[in-house]
């Protein structure tokens, strides 16, 4: 068999590990869900003020939960539970089969993104039954289809540098959410980044992957008047992906580190 | 003479200072149950995961199926098969679907159905892995290993921490490789595994090969001395010039290189006084004997 029907063929087998397993599924798929319920139900009547212009919250969540689903996808599960088949010794069991290790990992990214587009694609429908947020169309659809894929796979790649240091699966959940629980709520995924936001956080923010690949997918989404879509963000989302590719390559590990 | 499947000479591992393989020769035929016995800490996995391409050897030639493992070739990779010392299987597939996951990554399998029957596992086939014991995930390991069909397997220590009913079943399962033809690189600390399993052992002990030979023979068993030990009563006379030494509480041993004349003209002795030789043996020096002076220094007591 060739890679890519042996990485399709690994993909399925993923699949079908992940739906049986609960908390990862529990996690992963039903939390960026509950979190839009909580949140528009809690916060959805306010405003955000936007380019100086009031914004309704609940729509604005549509596009932050969005954004969090690819991120508990793409970076929280598969961070943690590559570490987990790594201390488990499932990965060094792998490695010593003919599967290319490439091909285990793509699998496991692919499937990673598989899940942030259903999740996605969930939201969206939530937003536009119940939260007046139109799914856009013709090229604002397509930035922010662009926009899901590059952000999916960045954070993907950085998954997998994470892992690549992270010492053993008991620590795994605890660093993993140390690493991006602060920057989701400074890059305005759980709290919208007004204008009248401290400069720190806006400085800081920028800095990091979150809040670009949130106000990209708010551009795409919303657009003018209050929001902009910037290639530029998704072009930094990129470039930390292509950063966590690189470090993951030389760094990862197949084997328990000791 | 067909080539060794596995063929090592001088093989070095250092981990900074610590010699771990201080320099092993030994080769495998094809068709061979081969153990590697050594208490824990001997150098039985670093070799073994140098065989398997896990790790890098210092200094030395190995050749497995004619491949360089430490190259890591795919083609090589077909045609073993591995069972690491500490499990890790998916825990939310099932057996069948877990042994066909691995199987699709090799050219030539064998049927599902079959590599489950041969490590004893039909009755649990639809069970998924965090649902098994401890000694059927063991099994289970074994399974995926054959999966592929491969010529060569690796089992390192495959049946550390089984009670002895687990233990016995391995063994049986290893004896069912052996008898479809596959060969296998089997490591140990158990001397009873080794007598069982294999058909040639060799000893380690601190990185280094203290001995080598089928387990019947192995140092010279079949031919160091045997002893002869009997009793007698209270005030009996001892035979003459056997030399026997007294063992106290009127026990007494013989050590000798020719047991039948000795027993011979013990019990030809005894007819003839009608003297009782009370709990007569003849022992050999059993694997554990050797193994435990081979290895001495590294087990302690």
């Amino acid at each position: 068999m060739n890679d890519v029907a042996l990485t399709a063929r690994q993909v399925r087998y993923t699949n079908r590990a992940f739906w049986r397993n609960p908390q990862a599924a529990f996690f992963t798929f039903a939390f960026p869900l509950m979190f839009l319920v909580i949140f528009t139900a809690l916060l959805g009547k306010g405003t955000v003020t936007v380019n100086g212009l009031p914004f309704n919250q609940s729509t604005y969540y549509v596009a932050g939960m969005s954004a969090f689903a690819i991120i508990t996808a793409c970076y929280t599960n598969l961070a943690i539970s590559v570490t987990f088949q790594r201390d488990a010794g499932i990965l060094k069991r792998t490695r010593g089969t003919p599967l290319p290790g490439y091909d285990y990992l793509s699998a496991r990214v692919l499937h990673a993104i598989v899940i942030a587009v259903i999740l996605v694609s969930i939201c969206s429908v939530f937003g536009a039954v119940f939260y007046g947020a139109e799914i856009p169309t013709g090229v604002s659809l397509a930035e922010a289809i662009v926009t899901v894929l590059v952000g999916a796979a960045s954070f993907a790649a950085l998954a997998l540098a994470l892992t690549s240091v992270i010492p053993n699966a008991d620590a795994a959940p605890a660093i993993v959410n140390a690493t991006i629980l602060p920057l989701l709520f400074i890059s305005g995924v759980f709290i919208p980044i007004g204008s009248n936001a401290p400069r720190w956080v806006d400085v800081l923010g920028k800095v990091f992957p979150v809040r670009h690949l949130v106000e990209a997918y708010l551009g795409a989404y919303y657009g003018k008047p209050f929001f902009v879509f910037s290639w530029r963000d998704v072009g930094v989302v990129a470039i930390w992906g292509i950063a966590g590719l690189l470090f993951a390559t030389r760094r990862f590990s197949w084997e328990p580190r000791k | 003479m067909t080539e060794p499947v596995i063929d090592v000479r001088g093989l070095q591992k250092h981990y900074g200072d610590v010699e771990a393989v201080r320099g092993i020769d030994f080769d495998v035929a094809r068709g061979e149950v081969f153990a590697m016995l050594g208490p824990n800490g001997a150098g039985k996995t670093t070799t073994t995961e140098i065989l398997e391409g896990y790790r890098d050897k210092t200094a030395g030639e190995v050749s497995v199926l004619g491949h360089d493992p430490a190259k890591r070739e795919q083609t090589l990779r077909e045609r073993i098969g591995i069972v690491l010392q500490s499990t890790g299987i998916d825990p939310f597939l099932t057996v069948t679907e877990t042994i066909e996951m691995y199987a699709g990554y090799y050219p030539s399998r064998r049927p599902t159905a079959e590599v489950i029957e041969v490590v004893g596992l039909t009755e649990k086939r639809d069970t998924r892995v965090n649902k098994l014991s401890g000694g059927q995930q063991r099994r289970l390991d074994v399974a995926i290993a054959l999966a592929g069909d491969p010529e060569l397997l690796f089992l390192d220590e495959p049946t550390t921490g089984f009670d002895p009913g687990a233990r016995r079943n391995a063994w049986e399962v290893v004896k069912n490789l052996a008898a479809i033809g596959k060969t296998v690189f089997l490591t140990t600390h158990f001397m009873d595994e080794a007598q069982y399993l294999a058909d040639r052992v060799v000893v380690i002990a601190n990185g280094a090969i203290v001995a080598e030979g089928p387990p019947a023979t192995l140092a010279g068993r079949n031919t160091m001395m045997a002893s002869i030990r009997f009793r007698l009563a209270p005030g009996a006379p001892e035979p003459p010039s056997l030399g026997q030494r007294s063992v106290g509480d009127g026990a007494f041993e013989i050590g000798t290189e020719d047991p039948a004349g000795v027993l011979h003209t013990l019990t030809g002795w005894a007819l003839e006084r009608h003297v009782d030789l009370d709990g007569l043996e003849v022992h050999r020096p059993t694997l554990e004997d050797v193994y435990l002076e081979l290895t001495g220094a590294e087990v302690g007591t």
